[in-house]
Protein backbone atom coordinates (compact mmCIF):
# COMPACT_ATOMS: atom_id res chain seq x y z
CA UNK A 1 0.00 0.00 0.00
CA UNK A 2 3.12 2.50 1.31
CA UNK A 3 6.50 1.52 -0.46
CA UNK A 4 9.21 4.05 0.13
CA UNK A 5 12.35 4.37 -1.60
CA UNK A 6 15.90 5.32 -0.64
CA UNK A 7 14.12 8.44 0.50
CA UNK A 8 16.01 11.65 1.37
CA UNK A 9 15.38 14.93 2.59
CA UNK A 10 17.70 17.65 3.44
CA UNK A 11 17.14 21.59 4.89
CA UNK A 12 20.12 23.22 3.52
CA UNK A 13 23.10 21.39 5.01
CA UNK A 14 21.23 19.05 7.62
CA UNK A 15 19.73 15.71 6.33
CA UNK A 16 16.74 14.98 7.87
CA UNK A 17 15.77 11.82 6.38
CA UNK A 18 18.73 10.13 4.70
CA UNK A 19 17.76 7.18 2.31
CA UNK A 20 14.69 5.56 4.18
CA UNK A 21 13.30 2.51 2.61
CA UNK A 22 10.29 0.73 3.79
CA UNK A 23 7.02 -1.11 2.76
CA UNK A 24 3.75 -1.07 4.70
CA UNK A 25 1.08 -3.80 3.49
CA UNK A 26 -2.39 -2.87 2.79
CA UNK A 27 -4.47 -3.22 6.16
CA UNK A 28 -1.02 -3.23 8.45
CA UNK A 29 -0.19 -0.82 11.68
CA UNK A 30 3.12 0.38 11.26
CA UNK A 31 4.81 2.09 14.25
CA UNK A 32 6.86 4.89 13.26
CA UNK A 33 9.72 4.92 16.27
CA UNK A 34 12.11 7.61 17.08
CA UNK A 35 13.60 10.16 19.61
CA UNK A 36 12.46 13.68 18.65
CA UNK A 37 14.02 15.12 15.59
CA UNK A 38 14.70 12.17 14.35
CA UNK A 39 12.53 12.26 10.58
CA UNK A 40 9.56 10.88 11.89
CA UNK A 41 7.39 13.98 11.06
CA UNK A 42 9.05 14.30 7.68
CA UNK A 43 9.09 11.57 6.48
CA UNK A 44 5.63 11.62 7.23
CA UNK A 45 5.15 15.04 5.55
CA UNK A 46 6.46 13.77 2.46
CA UNK A 47 3.79 11.09 2.24
CA UNK A 48 1.06 13.87 2.37
CA UNK A 49 2.91 15.70 -0.22
CA UNK A 50 3.42 18.66 1.96
CA UNK A 51 7.20 18.23 1.22
CA UNK A 52 8.93 17.21 -2.18
CA UNK A 53 11.24 14.66 -1.16
CA UNK A 54 15.05 15.60 -2.30
CA UNK A 55 16.34 12.00 -3.19
CA UNK A 56 14.53 8.59 -3.74
CA UNK A 57 10.62 7.82 -4.24
CA UNK A 58 7.39 6.97 -2.36
CA UNK A 59 4.22 5.89 -4.12
CA UNK A 60 1.17 5.72 -2.15
CA UNK A 61 -1.74 3.25 -3.07
CA UNK A 62 0.06 2.69 -6.20
CA UNK A 63 0.46 6.64 -6.95
CA UNK A 64 3.78 8.81 -6.48
CA UNK A 65 3.50 11.63 -4.25
CA UNK A 66 5.51 13.65 -6.46
CA UNK A 67 4.12 13.65 -9.82
CA UNK A 68 0.29 12.64 -9.07
CA UNK A 69 -0.41 14.13 -5.30
CA UNK A 70 -3.67 15.01 -5.64
CA UNK A 71 -4.75 11.64 -6.25
CA UNK A 72 -2.67 10.42 -3.28
CA UNK A 73 -4.59 12.97 -0.81
CA UNK A 74 -7.02 11.99 -1.90
CA UNK A 75 -6.76 8.13 -0.26
CA UNK A 76 -5.21 9.53 2.75
CA UNK A 77 -6.11 10.62 6.13
CA UNK A 78 -3.66 12.64 8.21
CA UNK A 79 -3.49 14.03 11.61
CA UNK A 80 -0.28 16.35 12.22
CA UNK A 81 0.82 16.89 15.14
CA UNK A 82 -0.48 19.40 17.63
CA UNK A 83 -3.66 18.35 16.42
CA UNK A 84 -4.18 22.20 13.92
CA UNK A 85 -7.62 22.78 13.54
CA UNK A 86 -9.72 25.84 12.75
CA UNK A 87 -10.68 27.00 16.65
CA UNK A 88 -13.37 29.50 15.14
CA UNK A 89 -16.08 26.49 13.97
CA UNK A 90 -17.97 24.35 16.27
CA UNK A 91 -17.48 20.21 15.29
CA UNK A 92 -20.13 19.46 12.77
CA UNK A 93 -19.43 22.50 10.66
CA UNK A 94 -15.71 21.82 10.95
CA UNK A 95 -16.68 18.02 9.95
CA UNK A 96 -18.75 19.41 7.13
CA UNK A 97 -16.19 21.31 5.95
CA UNK A 98 -13.86 18.68 5.76
CA UNK A 99 -15.63 16.34 4.02
CA UNK A 100 -16.21 18.83 1.51
CA UNK A 101 -13.28 19.59 0.86
CA UNK A 102 -12.03 16.12 0.61
CA UNK A 103 -14.52 15.77 -2.27
CA UNK A 104 -17.50 13.70 -0.35
CA UNK A 105 -20.49 13.99 -2.45
CA UNK A 106 -22.88 15.67 -0.86
CA UNK A 107 -25.18 13.17 -0.77
CA UNK A 108 -22.92 10.86 1.44
CA UNK A 109 -21.35 13.93 3.25
CA UNK A 110 -24.27 13.92 5.98
CA UNK A 111 -24.00 10.38 6.81
CA UNK A 112 -19.97 10.23 6.77
CA UNK A 113 -20.01 13.19 8.94
CA UNK A 114 -22.57 11.13 11.44
CA UNK A 115 -20.38 8.17 11.37
CA UNK A 116 -16.93 9.57 11.93
CA UNK A 117 -18.81 11.62 14.45
CA UNK A 118 -20.28 8.40 16.11
CA UNK A 119 -16.58 6.76 15.83
CA UNK A 120 -14.41 9.51 17.44
CA UNK A 121 -17.29 9.40 20.39
CA UNK A 122 -18.33 13.11 19.54
CA UNK A 123 -21.97 12.81 18.73
CA UNK A 124 -22.60 14.61 21.55
CA UNK A 125 -20.05 17.54 21.05
CA UNK A 126 -21.37 18.67 17.85
CA UNK A 127 -22.74 21.86 18.66
CA UNK A 128 -19.11 23.08 20.91
CA UNK A 129 -16.87 25.31 18.95
CA UNK A 130 -13.29 23.45 18.46
CA UNK A 131 -11.22 26.14 20.10
CA UNK A 132 -13.36 25.19 23.43
CA UNK A 133 -12.75 21.59 23.49
CA UNK A 134 -10.67 19.97 25.85
CA UNK A 135 -7.26 18.43 24.42
CA UNK A 136 -8.79 14.62 24.49
CA UNK A 137 -11.62 16.17 22.17
CA UNK A 138 -9.52 18.06 20.06
CA UNK A 139 -7.64 14.99 19.59
CA UNK A 140 -10.32 13.08 18.21
CA UNK A 141 -11.86 15.76 16.18
CA UNK A 142 -8.54 15.27 14.58
CA UNK A 143 -9.22 11.77 14.20
CA UNK A 144 -12.48 12.29 12.83
CA UNK A 145 -11.34 14.84 10.27
CA UNK A 146 -8.60 12.52 8.74
CA UNK A 147 -11.43 9.69 8.87
CA UNK A 148 -14.47 12.01 7.54
CA UNK A 149 -13.60 10.96 3.32
CA UNK A 150 -13.50 7.19 4.06
CA UNK A 151 -9.07 6.77 3.78
CA UNK A 152 -7.74 3.77 2.74
CA UNK A 153 -4.18 5.11 4.50
CA UNK A 154 -3.99 7.09 7.78
CA UNK A 155 -1.07 8.40 8.82
CA UNK A 156 -1.24 9.82 12.27
CA UNK A 157 1.78 11.98 13.92
CA UNK A 158 1.90 11.68 17.76
CA UNK A 159 -1.65 10.91 18.02
CA UNK A 160 -1.87 10.25 22.01
CA UNK A 161 0.63 13.01 22.89
CA UNK A 162 -0.33 15.19 25.77
CA UNK A 163 -3.60 13.53 26.47
CA UNK A 164 -4.13 11.82 30.03
CA UNK A 165 -4.23 7.99 30.71
CA UNK A 166 -8.47 7.34 30.01
CA UNK A 167 -8.30 9.14 26.53
CA UNK A 168 -5.13 7.61 25.44
CA UNK A 169 -6.26 4.44 25.89
CA UNK A 170 -9.44 5.16 24.33
CA UNK A 171 -7.74 6.72 21.35
CA UNK A 172 -5.57 3.51 21.01
CA UNK A 173 -8.32 1.40 21.12
CA UNK A 174 -9.94 3.50 17.88
CA UNK A 175 -6.54 2.92 15.76
CA UNK A 176 -6.66 -0.74 17.18
CA UNK A 177 -9.77 -1.56 15.91
CA UNK A 178 -9.13 -0.05 12.36
CA UNK A 179 -6.37 -2.55 11.92
CA UNK A 180 -7.23 -4.77 8.48
CA UNK A 181 -9.25 -2.21 7.81
CA UNK A 182 -7.02 0.44 6.53
CA UNK A 183 -3.16 0.86 6.49
CA UNK A 184 -2.13 2.81 9.27
CA UNK A 185 1.00 4.53 9.81
CA UNK A 186 1.93 6.01 12.93
CA UNK A 187 4.57 8.21 14.87
CA UNK A 188 5.39 8.13 18.41
CA UNK A 189 8.30 8.49 20.68
CA UNK A 190 5.95 6.26 23.36
CA UNK A 191 7.69 2.70 23.40
CA UNK A 192 5.03 0.70 24.96
CA UNK A 193 2.21 2.46 23.12
CA UNK A 194 3.46 1.55 19.47
CA UNK A 195 4.24 -2.30 21.14
CA UNK A 196 0.53 -2.43 22.11
CA UNK A 197 -1.39 -0.81 18.71
CA UNK A 198 1.51 -1.77 15.84
CA UNK A 199 2.02 -4.69 13.57
CA UNK A 200 5.19 -3.56 12.91
CA UNK A 201 7.94 -0.63 14.25
CA UNK A 202 10.22 0.85 12.29
CA UNK A 203 12.55 2.28 14.39
CA UNK A 204 14.09 5.50 13.13
CA UNK A 205 17.23 7.51 14.40
CA UNK A 206 19.20 10.58 12.89
CA UNK A 207 16.75 10.02 9.85
CA UNK A 208 18.31 6.73 9.51
CA UNK A 209 16.44 3.28 10.08
CA UNK A 210 17.84 1.18 12.81
CA UNK A 211 15.48 -1.92 12.52
CA UNK A 212 12.07 -2.95 10.87
CA UNK A 213 10.36 -6.11 12.75
CA UNK A 214 7.11 -6.94 14.31
CA UNK A 215 7.59 -6.12 18.52
CA UNK A 216 7.79 -9.57 19.03
CA UNK A 217 10.46 -10.51 16.93
CA UNK A 218 12.29 -7.29 18.05
CA UNK A 219 12.26 -8.56 21.73
CA UNK A 220 13.55 -11.92 20.63
CA UNK A 221 16.32 -10.73 18.19
CA UNK A 222 17.72 -8.45 21.06
CA UNK A 223 17.28 -10.35 23.61
CA UNK A 224 20.48 -12.69 24.84
CA UNK A 225 18.80 -15.21 27.52
CA UNK A 226 15.63 -15.20 29.76
CA UNK A 227 16.00 -13.06 32.56
CA UNK A 228 13.83 -13.92 36.15
CA UNK A 229 13.02 -11.30 39.21
CA UNK A 230 12.98 -12.89 42.34
CA UNK A 231 12.44 -11.98 45.95
CA UNK A 232 13.86 -13.83 48.65
CA UNK A 233 13.88 -13.85 52.23
CA UNK A 234 17.16 -14.73 53.59
CA UNK A 235 21.13 -13.85 54.38
CA UNK A 236 22.32 -12.25 50.86
CA UNK A 237 25.82 -14.20 50.10
CA UNK A 238 24.00 -17.40 50.79
CA UNK A 239 21.29 -16.74 48.23
CA UNK A 240 23.24 -15.69 45.71
CA UNK A 241 25.76 -18.14 46.31
CA UNK A 242 23.25 -21.16 46.54
CA UNK A 243 21.24 -19.40 43.31
CA UNK A 244 24.63 -19.93 41.02
CA UNK A 245 25.01 -23.03 41.78
CA UNK A 246 21.69 -24.25 39.95
CA UNK A 247 22.39 -25.73 36.57
CA UNK A 248 21.29 -23.00 33.45
CA UNK A 249 22.12 -19.93 35.59
CA UNK A 250 24.14 -17.48 34.04
CA UNK A 251 24.43 -14.81 35.95
CA UNK A 252 22.47 -13.59 39.31
CA UNK A 253 22.95 -9.96 40.41
CA UNK A 254 21.55 -8.42 43.42
CA UNK A 255 18.81 -6.02 42.88
CA UNK A 256 17.41 -3.18 44.89
CA UNK A 257 14.54 -3.98 47.14
CA UNK A 258 11.30 -1.47 46.38
CA UNK A 259 10.59 0.52 49.04
CA UNK A 260 7.23 0.32 50.42
CA UNK A 261 5.30 -1.12 53.56
CA UNK A 262 6.11 -4.58 53.69
CA UNK A 263 9.93 -3.54 53.55
CA UNK A 264 11.73 -6.13 55.82
CA UNK A 265 15.42 -6.40 56.46
CA UNK A 266 15.97 -9.95 55.69
CA UNK A 267 14.54 -9.80 52.12
CA UNK A 268 16.58 -9.67 49.01
CA UNK A 269 15.95 -9.06 45.38
CA UNK A 270 17.69 -11.04 42.53
CA UNK A 271 17.77 -10.65 38.65
CA UNK A 272 18.73 -14.08 37.62
CA UNK A 273 19.83 -14.54 33.86
CA UNK A 274 20.01 -18.07 32.65
CA UNK A 275 20.55 -19.60 29.12
CA UNK A 276 17.41 -19.38 26.36
CA UNK A 277 16.99 -23.19 26.41
CA UNK A 278 16.88 -24.14 30.21
CA UNK A 279 13.80 -23.12 31.89
CA UNK A 280 15.16 -23.08 35.72
CA UNK A 281 12.26 -21.53 37.32
CA UNK A 282 11.24 -24.97 38.89
CA UNK A 283 14.99 -25.54 40.24
CA UNK A 284 15.20 -22.06 41.96
CA UNK A 285 12.01 -22.70 43.84
CA UNK A 286 13.49 -25.95 45.07
CA UNK A 287 16.88 -24.37 46.14
CA UNK A 288 15.21 -21.65 47.93
CA UNK A 289 12.50 -24.00 49.50
CA UNK A 290 15.30 -26.42 50.41
CA UNK A 291 17.31 -24.16 52.53
CA UNK A 292 14.41 -22.94 54.41
CA UNK A 293 14.55 -19.37 52.86
CA UNK A 294 11.15 -18.10 51.76
CA UNK A 295 10.65 -17.48 47.95
CA UNK A 296 8.18 -14.54 47.77
CA UNK A 297 8.22 -13.22 44.53
CA UNK A 298 9.34 -14.85 41.15
CA UNK A 299 8.21 -13.50 37.63
CA UNK A 300 9.51 -13.49 34.32
CA UNK A 301 11.38 -10.16 33.22
CA UNK A 302 11.19 -9.06 29.58
CA UNK A 303 13.42 -6.71 27.59
CA UNK A 304 11.18 -3.58 27.28
CA UNK A 305 10.94 -2.11 23.85
CA UNK A 306 13.11 1.03 25.86
CA UNK A 307 15.85 -1.11 26.11
CA UNK A 308 15.42 -2.87 22.73
CA UNK A 309 15.73 0.90 21.70
CA UNK A 310 18.19 2.54 23.43
CA UNK A 311 20.66 -1.02 22.60
CA UNK A 312 19.65 -0.69 18.75
CA UNK A 313 20.23 3.31 18.93
CA UNK A 314 23.56 3.06 21.06
CA UNK A 315 24.72 0.04 18.55
CA UNK A 316 24.40 2.23 15.90
CA UNK A 317 26.11 4.73 17.28
CA UNK A 318 29.12 2.64 18.16
CA UNK A 319 29.27 1.40 14.49
CA UNK A 320 29.31 5.07 13.57
CA UNK B 1 -14.58 23.25 -7.69
CA UNK B 2 -16.10 21.87 -4.67
CA UNK B 3 -13.00 22.70 -2.80
CA UNK B 4 -13.05 25.75 -3.58
CA UNK B 5 -17.02 26.06 -2.41
CA UNK B 6 -15.91 24.40 0.95
CA UNK B 7 -13.45 27.01 1.45
CA UNK B 8 -14.75 30.06 0.45
CA UNK B 9 -17.66 29.19 2.93
CA UNK B 10 -15.52 27.91 5.59
CA UNK B 11 -13.96 31.14 5.15
CA UNK B 12 -16.80 33.36 5.63
CA UNK B 13 -17.49 31.81 8.39
CA UNK B 14 -14.56 32.44 10.26
CA UNK B 15 -15.32 36.03 9.01
CA UNK B 16 -18.58 36.05 10.93
CA UNK B 17 -18.19 33.23 13.32
CA UNK B 18 -15.64 36.22 15.05
CA UNK B 19 -15.59 38.99 15.55
CA UNK B 20 -13.23 40.44 12.89
CA UNK B 21 -16.01 40.86 10.34
CA UNK B 22 -18.10 43.02 12.12
CA UNK B 23 -15.44 45.28 13.48
CA UNK B 24 -14.34 46.00 10.09
CA UNK B 25 -17.27 46.81 8.66
CA UNK B 26 -19.00 48.52 11.72
CA UNK B 27 -15.32 50.93 11.69
CA UNK B 28 -15.85 51.14 7.93
CA UNK B 29 -19.36 52.66 7.84
CA UNK B 30 -18.86 54.83 11.21
CA UNK B 31 -15.94 56.82 9.51
CA UNK B 32 -17.58 57.12 5.60
CA UNK B 33 -20.99 57.70 7.51
CA UNK B 34 -19.08 60.78 9.11
CA UNK B 35 -17.95 61.56 6.43
CA UNK B 36 -20.83 61.80 4.46
CA UNK B 37 -22.61 63.72 6.85
CA UNK B 38 -20.15 66.19 6.92
CA UNK B 39 -20.35 66.65 3.35
CA UNK B 40 -23.81 66.68 3.56
CA UNK B 41 -24.16 69.26 6.17
CA UNK B 42 -21.39 71.49 3.79
CA UNK B 43 -23.29 71.01 0.77
CA UNK B 44 -26.89 71.85 2.53
CA UNK B 45 -24.57 75.15 4.32
CA UNK B 46 -23.84 76.48 0.96
CA UNK B 47 -27.32 75.51 -0.72
CA UNK B 48 -29.05 77.92 1.72
CA UNK B 49 -25.92 80.64 0.70
CA UNK B 50 -27.14 79.70 -2.60
CA UNK B 51 -30.47 81.35 -2.57
CA UNK B 52 -28.89 84.46 -2.10
CA UNK B 53 -26.37 84.02 -4.95
CA UNK B 54 -28.50 82.42 -8.17
CA UNK B 55 -25.21 82.36 -10.43
CA UNK B 56 -23.97 80.02 -7.85
CA UNK B 57 -26.68 77.54 -7.58
CA UNK B 58 -26.47 76.50 -10.92
CA UNK B 59 -22.92 75.40 -9.79
CA UNK B 60 -24.75 73.10 -7.26
CA UNK B 61 -24.72 69.67 -7.70
CA UNK B 62 -25.48 66.47 -5.28
CA UNK B 63 -23.50 64.40 -7.17
CA UNK B 64 -20.54 66.80 -7.20
CA UNK B 65 -21.04 68.09 -4.11
CA UNK B 66 -21.79 64.94 -1.88
CA UNK B 67 -21.21 61.96 -3.60
CA UNK B 68 -17.87 61.99 -5.51
CA UNK B 69 -16.30 63.71 -2.55
CA UNK B 70 -17.86 60.57 -0.28
CA UNK B 71 -16.23 58.30 -2.89
CA UNK B 72 -12.99 59.52 -2.51
CA UNK B 73 -12.81 59.82 1.06
CA UNK B 74 -14.58 55.99 1.02
CA UNK B 75 -11.05 54.79 -1.59
CA UNK B 76 -8.72 55.94 1.22
CA UNK B 77 -10.61 54.54 4.11
CA UNK B 78 -11.02 51.53 2.43
CA UNK B 79 -6.82 51.18 2.11
CA UNK B 80 -6.90 51.10 5.55
CA UNK B 81 -9.51 48.28 6.41
CA UNK B 82 -8.50 45.80 3.95
CA UNK B 83 -4.84 45.03 5.41
CA UNK B 84 -7.15 44.16 8.57
CA UNK B 85 -9.36 41.60 6.61
CA UNK B 86 -6.43 40.13 4.63
CA UNK B 87 -4.28 39.75 6.92
CA UNK B 88 -4.77 36.33 8.98
CA UNK B 89 -5.40 34.75 5.19
CA UNK B 90 -2.70 32.81 5.21
CA UNK B 91 -0.17 34.46 8.06
CA UNK B 92 -2.71 32.21 10.79
CA UNK B 93 -3.17 29.23 9.04
CA UNK B 94 0.92 28.91 8.64
CA UNK B 95 1.31 29.87 12.74
CA UNK B 96 -1.49 27.13 13.87
CA UNK B 97 -0.09 24.86 11.21
CA UNK B 98 -3.40 24.13 9.55
CA UNK B 99 -2.00 24.83 6.53
CA UNK B 100 -0.47 21.74 6.31
CA UNK B 101 -3.34 19.79 7.22
CA UNK B 102 -5.72 22.15 4.69
CA UNK B 103 -2.82 20.80 1.70
CA UNK B 104 -3.23 16.96 2.66
CA UNK B 105 -6.75 17.67 1.31
CA UNK B 106 -7.33 16.48 -1.92
CA UNK B 107 -7.05 20.82 -3.14
CA UNK B 108 -4.97 23.17 -5.42
CA UNK B 109 -3.02 25.95 -4.70
CA UNK B 110 -5.58 27.96 -7.05
CA UNK B 111 -8.60 26.90 -5.49
CA UNK B 112 -7.24 27.85 -1.95
CA UNK B 113 -5.94 31.28 -2.88
CA UNK B 114 -9.17 32.39 -4.74
CA UNK B 115 -11.66 30.69 -2.20
CA UNK B 116 -9.59 33.33 0.52
CA UNK B 117 -10.02 35.86 -2.39
CA UNK B 118 -13.59 35.49 -2.75
CA UNK B 119 -14.43 35.21 0.48
CA UNK B 120 -12.36 38.93 1.49
CA UNK B 121 -14.35 40.50 -1.60
CA UNK B 122 -17.97 39.32 -0.01
CA UNK B 123 -16.90 40.94 2.92
CA UNK B 124 -15.95 43.78 1.82
CA UNK B 125 -18.40 44.26 -0.95
CA UNK B 126 -21.11 43.47 1.97
CA UNK B 127 -19.55 46.71 3.24
CA UNK B 128 -19.86 48.31 0.31
CA UNK B 129 -23.33 47.38 0.17
CA UNK B 130 -24.38 48.53 3.40
CA UNK B 131 -22.74 51.93 2.89
CA UNK B 132 -25.34 52.18 -0.18
CA UNK B 133 -27.60 53.74 2.42
CA UNK B 134 -25.69 57.15 1.78
CA UNK B 135 -26.83 57.48 -1.81
CA UNK B 136 -30.06 56.44 -1.04
CA UNK B 137 -30.51 59.02 1.26
CA UNK B 138 -29.56 61.92 -0.77
CA UNK B 139 -32.16 60.28 -3.17
CA UNK B 140 -34.98 60.65 -0.80
CA UNK B 141 -34.25 64.39 -0.50
CA UNK B 142 -32.59 65.39 -3.43
CA UNK B 143 -32.70 63.94 -7.48
CA UNK B 144 -29.02 62.94 -8.15
CA UNK B 145 -27.80 60.90 -11.21
CA UNK B 146 -27.71 57.06 -10.80
CA UNK B 147 -24.60 56.44 -12.82
CA UNK B 148 -22.17 58.25 -11.34
CA UNK B 149 -23.23 56.29 -8.29
CA UNK B 150 -23.06 53.06 -9.88
CA UNK B 151 -19.72 53.44 -11.56
CA UNK B 152 -18.31 54.74 -8.10
CA UNK B 153 -19.38 51.62 -6.67
CA UNK B 154 -17.88 49.28 -9.50
CA UNK B 155 -14.77 51.31 -8.79
CA UNK B 156 -14.43 50.82 -5.04
CA UNK B 157 -15.05 47.30 -5.94
CA UNK B 158 -12.40 46.92 -8.45
CA UNK B 159 -10.35 48.84 -6.44
CA UNK B 160 -10.50 46.42 -3.53
CA UNK B 161 -10.26 43.34 -5.32
CA UNK B 162 -6.57 45.02 -6.00
CA UNK B 163 -6.15 45.82 -2.39
CA UNK B 164 -7.24 42.37 -0.99
CA UNK B 165 -5.27 40.78 -3.84
CA UNK B 166 -1.94 42.55 -2.68
CA UNK B 167 -3.48 41.71 0.95
CA UNK B 168 -3.02 37.94 0.27
CA UNK B 169 -0.15 37.97 -0.92
CA UNK B 170 1.86 39.30 1.54
CA UNK B 171 0.17 37.41 3.93
CA UNK B 172 1.68 34.29 2.03
CA UNK B 173 4.65 35.60 2.75
CA UNK B 174 4.78 35.34 6.51
CA UNK B 175 3.98 33.65 9.34
CA UNK B 176 2.78 37.23 11.62
CA UNK B 177 -0.32 38.99 11.20
CA UNK B 178 0.90 41.98 12.48
CA UNK B 179 3.71 41.89 10.19
CA UNK B 180 1.25 41.14 7.17
CA UNK B 181 -0.80 44.28 8.29
CA UNK B 182 1.82 46.65 8.30
CA UNK B 183 3.42 45.72 4.98
CA UNK B 184 0.05 45.58 3.61
CA UNK B 185 -1.35 49.03 4.55
CA UNK B 186 2.62 50.08 4.39
CA UNK B 187 2.40 48.62 0.42
CA UNK B 188 -0.77 50.48 -0.16
CA UNK B 189 0.17 53.43 0.99
CA UNK B 190 3.20 54.09 -1.42
CA UNK B 191 1.38 52.81 -4.49
CA UNK B 192 -1.11 55.57 -3.98
CA UNK B 193 0.90 58.21 -2.96
CA UNK B 194 3.58 57.27 -5.83
CA UNK B 195 1.45 59.03 -7.65
CA UNK B 196 1.79 62.34 -6.04
CA UNK B 197 5.50 62.38 -6.86
CA UNK B 198 4.43 63.50 -10.61
CA UNK B 199 4.46 67.05 -9.77
CA UNK B 200 8.41 67.04 -9.87
CA UNK B 201 9.52 64.39 -11.97
CA UNK B 202 8.88 65.23 -15.53
CA UNK B 203 6.00 64.63 -17.98
CA UNK B 204 6.85 61.03 -18.72
CA UNK B 205 8.18 59.86 -15.42
CA UNK B 206 5.26 61.44 -13.86
CA UNK B 207 2.80 59.50 -16.55
CA UNK B 208 4.01 56.51 -14.87
CA UNK B 209 3.77 56.95 -11.42
CA UNK B 210 0.46 58.34 -11.84
CA UNK B 211 -0.67 54.96 -13.60
CA UNK B 212 0.99 52.63 -11.09
CA UNK B 213 -0.78 55.09 -8.46
CA UNK B 214 -3.58 52.12 -7.08
CA UNK B 215 -5.93 54.81 -5.90
CA UNK B 216 -5.20 57.09 -9.39
CA UNK B 217 -7.13 55.03 -11.47
CA UNK B 218 -10.76 55.02 -9.22
CA UNK B 219 -11.09 58.94 -9.67
CA UNK B 220 -12.83 58.44 -13.14
CA UNK B 221 -14.87 55.81 -11.84
CA UNK B 222 -16.16 58.25 -8.94
CA UNK B 223 -16.52 60.84 -11.87
CA UNK B 224 -19.05 58.59 -13.43
CA UNK B 225 -16.24 57.61 -16.28
CA UNK B 226 -16.10 53.67 -17.11
CA UNK B 227 -12.84 53.31 -18.82
CA UNK B 228 -11.83 50.08 -20.15
CA UNK B 229 -8.11 50.57 -19.57
CA UNK B 230 -9.24 51.40 -15.28
CA UNK B 231 -10.94 48.24 -15.21
CA UNK B 232 -8.25 46.34 -16.74
CA UNK B 233 -5.32 47.75 -14.60
CA UNK B 234 -7.29 46.53 -11.65
CA UNK B 235 -8.04 43.15 -13.22
CA UNK B 236 -4.04 43.01 -13.99
CA UNK B 237 -3.26 44.44 -10.43
CA UNK B 238 -5.61 41.14 -9.07
CA UNK B 239 -4.07 38.23 -11.33
CA UNK B 240 -0.89 39.53 -10.71
CA UNK B 241 -0.49 39.04 -6.65
CA UNK B 242 -2.38 36.32 -7.04
CA UNK B 243 -0.06 34.73 -9.33
CA UNK B 244 2.91 35.97 -7.17
CA UNK B 245 0.84 34.12 -4.37
CA UNK B 246 0.68 30.67 -6.08
CA UNK B 247 4.34 31.65 -6.04
CA UNK B 248 5.00 31.86 -2.97
CA UNK B 249 3.13 29.27 -1.81
CA UNK B 250 4.95 26.77 -3.85
CA UNK B 251 8.51 27.81 -2.89
CA UNK B 252 7.92 27.67 0.87
CA UNK B 253 7.37 24.09 0.05
CA UNK B 254 10.57 23.39 -1.66
CA UNK B 255 12.26 25.60 0.74
CA UNK B 256 10.87 24.82 4.47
Amino acid sequence: MIEVKNLSKRFGNIEAVSKVSFEVQSGEVLGFLGPNGAGKTTTMRILTCFLPATEGSATVAGYDVFSEPLEVRRRIGYLPEGVPLYSELRVSEYLNFVAEVKGVPRRQRQGSVAKVLEECGLAHMTQRTVGKLSKGYRQRVGIAQALVNDPEVLILDEPTIGLDPQQIVEIRELIKNMAGRRTVILSSHILPEVNQICQRVTIINRGKIVAVDTPENLHARLQKGRALYLQVDGPLPQVQQALRGVPGVLDVAPQEMPRGDGAQPTVHAFQVTSSREVDVRRELARTVHDRQWGLLEMRPLSMSLEEIFIQLVTEEQGVA
Amino acid sequence: MQAFWAIYKKELRTYFGSPIAYVVIAFYLLITGYFFYSNLAFFSLISFQAVQQPQLLNQLNVNEGVLRPLFENASIIALLIVPMLTMRLFAEEKRQGTFELLLSYPVRDIEVGLAKFASCLTVYALALAISAAHPLIVGAVSSPEISPILSGYLGMLLMGGAFIALGIFISSLTENQIVAVVSTFGTLLLIWAIGFADTFTGPTIGRILRHISIIEHFTMFAQGVIDTQHIVFYLNFVVFCLFLTMRSLESKRWRS
